[in-house]
């Protein structure tokens, strides 16, 4: 399908959509967008009535603020909307809002993103709303026309009734009429009990295209005449370009210019293999006077000479200093170290530019935080904002990548676009190269633990330093660093946690799940570790220290329960456990754990228990915590970005930056725990446990506690 | 100029004939459901039918392609390619989606090879495509209904 096929598709949509609830279209941006792709027309509906569409053929479009990819923001919003409209699941479709930081913007940020397993949390009465709404406006519509009361009308599955009159219509019938309706100031929401849809296995909408072939992302999209772009970058961090000989990058068939933007060099070709091979026939030279250039482990010599010095204080309780000094009790420590780690979604970071005749742009990108791409792009264009449309595609992943403020990976889209003369549509990407060094990783951290144990076998003191770059760019404390850890559920008497913010040249990044990925495993590690010395079961142990937090325990019961934990195990196994809270979501997890052919940990099945508050989509909430188990898993079993020796970044591709493969993926079993409490978020939170549950069944197994990352590391050294 | 047939018809491609297959589909055929992952067959994300086998088209200079039939998830079909994508709907295994033209295409072929695969079977079939969302779970159950599908 080509961008033209859209542009169809799109035009078709727009003339049989017979209504836009409540606000008639204002399609000031629609005669000047060339493709017709989510014209940014759209953006001047009011935010009430900005969610639903309603077509003549009693389809209902959702509008979805936040970006799918793969977390199920499409169902999950379109199931709200349903739930309160009595549509039927059939008649369900979704597609990407445009762009605009009010109308829809994340309730949580401020601003429209999509981040922090927040999609179903910050929308769940928003959505609602817009579905209840658009239901009472269809049911004013029925009423005037049929000359009826409103009260005797009733909405089942996408029908609307009047019993008395035997009268019966679908949406489409009504939807004009519909948008012309006073929408009620404060809509009727359904009584949980009542729902229908929400908590059910719902099919998901973007499933067909996703197995045909017909998912159009940002690097399918091919309008004529399309230039394709890619840069070299340098292969230390904040090094810049010297000098560079396009010489004979320029003698490739295809090339069509090479130019320098502020991140590298760009080769512009008719055709992606014809810009690869140009670039690959560029001669870069590089300045590394202000690059970064110590090694990973240099950094982490650094990081540890850190624990000694005074930090910032995330959590205080008691008096730590005081009691590891008191007699009798044994002291437990440890120190741990994590690597850089690349999100490496499946689509690398690309971007389509297309400029309309009335100089405008239209950008089409997996634009996670779209309102900024839009700020972002629109300075480096020199163009104003009102003149640049960022246009959300489905994307290949992200995992926190596409979340970045300042929208970098913009700027050098923008760069190189804003470096060409701009008269032809131009496609930016990256390959995987530039994906796996393209920094904005998971930032290295160095954890230091302590932990104090009387003669009675209770955890007395807990001291946690922590070490690394902060990913909010602050100078004092950043709650990223030390979240799951300054939090600690445990109830121990004396609590101190510190951190360490360093200033590095590599840009950091969140990575699904943030500061839980390494306070999790540490914390879980260690407090486990604390439990085998003093010789309690880990499950009763964790138990009995959170009394005061029954949401953790719930999840750490019923884990426990799935797995018949205390049961048999086979011969050769171990099994570790783990409970994280994140997101407000809580999740535990049982491992089962044997050494594989390779010598590395071969984790055979993970039992997770999951308590998100109300269960919008059960199966899409086991999908995310099977998807987030595979994800943390590959990632504490097998990788590291590692920077060597001069800082020169060591890993490129899938061959060395591996990831979890089909028959390293345990059998995964999900419960999800009975709630009413709002929905809280899950496309994080399945990551944090999984890698200390193993880490802690490996220790159990082998004796040997982890304490670098990832684990295939410290088995093969 | 290579001569090849893509999902039945007959191509022709006179443009540099180190171009791999992969881009030959992309840029000059516009079929875009199969997907840059690597450039290095490292990911499967590229993964076509060659003449029946399932290969990696992001190393396929086109230059070898000269003759040979070529299939892509646009043009799929059979027996074993309905099973699967029934399968594949039916657990709602895609996630993000960008991976899973080439799992189909690898599973596809696996059936056409095996029709009652065991988990063994589909390790050693599968374990060339990657899946960062981390579906595995629900290929492996997908596969298996998809075999259990096709019996009688």
């Amino acid at each position: 399908m080509t961008l033209h096929d859209i542009a169809a598709t799109r035009r078709g949509f727009l003339a049989g959509s017979g209504l836009l609830i409540g606000v008639a279209i204002a399609p000031k941006f629609l005669a000047a967008a060339p493709t017709g792709v989510q014209a940014g027309g759209d953006s001047a509906l009011t935010p009430m009535n900005a969610f639903v569409k309603i077509g003549t053929d009693d389809t209902v479009t959702v509008l979805s603020k936040h970006i799918e990819f793969g977390q199920g923001p499409f169902t999950g919003l379109a199931t709200l909307v349903a739930e309160e409209l009595d549509a039927d699941w059939g008649q369900m479709r979704a597609v990407h809002s445009p762009t605009d930081n009010k109308i829809y913007a994340n309730l949580l940020f401020g601003l429209q993103g999509t981040g922090g397993s927040s999609s179903i949390a910050n929308a769940y009465e928003q959505m609602r709303k817009a579905g209840a709404t658009a239901r009472a406006m269809l049911v004013a519509a029925a009423a005037d026309d049929w000359k009826v009361p409103a009260s005797e009308i009733t909405v089942e599955k996408g029908r609307i009734r009047h019993a008395a009159s035997n009268r019966e219509s679908g949406f489409g019938a009504f939807a004009e009429k519909a948008a012309l309706q006073t929408p009620p100031a404060e809509p009727k929401l359904k009584d949980p009990k009542d729902f229908v849809l929400i908590g059910t296995d719902l099919p998901k909408l973007d499933t067909l295209g996703k197995t045909n072939g017909s998912a159009i992302f940002t690097l399918d999209i091919t309008p004529d005449n399309l230039l394709i772009a890619v840069v070299a970058h340098p292969e230390h961090f904040g090094a810049t370009v010297k000098s560079f000989d396009d010489t004979e990058a320029r003698k490739v068939q295809g090339v069509v210019d090479v130019k320098q933007v502020p991140q590298g060099v760009a080769v512009y070709a008719e055709n992606t293999f014809a810009a690869l091979k140009g670039r690959d026939a560029l001669s870069v030279e590089w300045d590394l006077s202000k690059a970064e250039t110590r090694s990973s482990e240099e950094l982490s010599a650094d990081y540890v000479k850190l624990f000694r010095e005074k930090g910032l204080e995330a959590a205080g309780k008691g008096n730590v200093e005081e009691a590891f000094n008191a007699s009798g009790l044994q002291t437990v420590e440890a120190e741990i170290v994590f690597p850089f780690l690349a999100h490496a979604p499946m689509e690398p970071l690309d971007a389509v530019f297309i400029k309309a005749d009335d100089g405008s742009v239209d950008i089409y990108n997996g634009a996670q935080f779209p309102g900024m791409d839009q700020a972002t792009t629109a300075q480096i264009l020199g163009l104003d904002e009102s003149k640049v449309r960022v246009n959300t595609q489905l994307a290949g992943g992200s995992f926190g990548r596409r979340a970045q403020f300042g929208s970098p990976y913009m700027q050098e889209a923008a760069s190189v676009y804003a470096a060409s003369d701009r008269s032809r549509p131009l496609k930016h990407m990256w390959t995987r190269e530039d994906d796996i060094r393209g920094g904005f990783y998971r930032p290295m951290y160095a954890h230091r633990m302590r932990g104090a144990i009387n003669a009675d076998g209770e955890i007395m003191a807990w001291e946690q330093v922590i070490v690394g770059q902060s990913i909010m760019g602050k100078a004092d404390l950043d709650q990223t660093s030390v979240e799951g850890a300054s939090n600690l559920p445990y109830a121990i008497p004396n609590l101190k946690v510190t951190s360490h913010n360093v200033p590095l040249a590599v840009p950091p990044l969140w990575w699904r799940s943030v500061g839980h990925t390494h306070t999790g495993f540490a914390v879980e590690t260690f407090v486990d570790e604390l439990f085998e010395k003093i010789g309690r079961d880990p499950v009763e142990g964790r138990l009995a220290l959170l009394k005061e937090e029954p949401r953790h325990a719930g999840v750490l019961r019923k884990a426990a329960e799935m797995a018949n934990w205390g049961g048999h195990v086979p011969e050769g196994r171990a099994r570790g456990v783990a409970v994280v809270e994140s997101f407000s979501t809580y999740v535990g997890q049982v491992v089962e754990v044997s050494v594989g052919t390779d010598g590395a940990p071969h984790v055979h099945k993970v039992w997770c228990a999951v308590d998100c508050g109300m269960a919008v989509n059960p199966n899409v909430i086991k999908a995310q915590m099977e998807g987030g188990i595979g994800y943390g898993l590959g990632a504490v079993l097998f990788d590291a970005v590692t920077l060597g020796k001069g800082g020169k970044i060591i890993q490129s591709n899938f061959h060395d930056y591996r990831s979890i493969r089909i028959n390293e993926m345990p059998d995964v079993e999900v419960e999800i725990i009975k709630s009413t409490e709002k929905p809280t978020g899950v496309g994080e939170p399945g990551v944090p446990p999984v890698g200390p549950a193993v880490a802690n069944a490996w220790r159990r197994l082998t004796g040997a506690p982890v304490r670098k990352l990832p684990i295939v590391n410290i088995v093969s050294a | 100029m290579v001569t090849f047939t893509l999902n039945g018809q007959e191509r022709t491609f006179d443009g540099d004939p180190d171009t791999p297959l992969l881009w030959v589909i992309r840029d000059f055929e516009k079929l875009t459901g199969t997907k840059y992952g690597c450039g290095i067959a490292q990911c499967g994300a590229c993964t076509v039918h060659l003449d029946g086998m399932p290969h990696r088209s992001c190393i396929l200079p086109i230059s070898v392609v000269e003759g040979s039939e070529v299939i892509t998830i646009e043009g799929v079909s059979g027996k074993e390619a309905e099973a699967i994508k029934t399968a594949w709907a039916g657990l709602d295994v895609p996630q993000c989606g960008y991976c899973q033209s080439g799992q189909i295409m690898s599973a596809v072929a696996l059936l056409q090879m095996v029709p009652k695969p065991t988990d063994a079977d589909i390790d050693g079939a599968m374990t060339g495509n990657i899946c960062r969302c981390a579906t595995y779970h629900r290929i492996r159950a997908a596969i298996h209904n998809a075999a259990n599908s096709m019996e009688g």
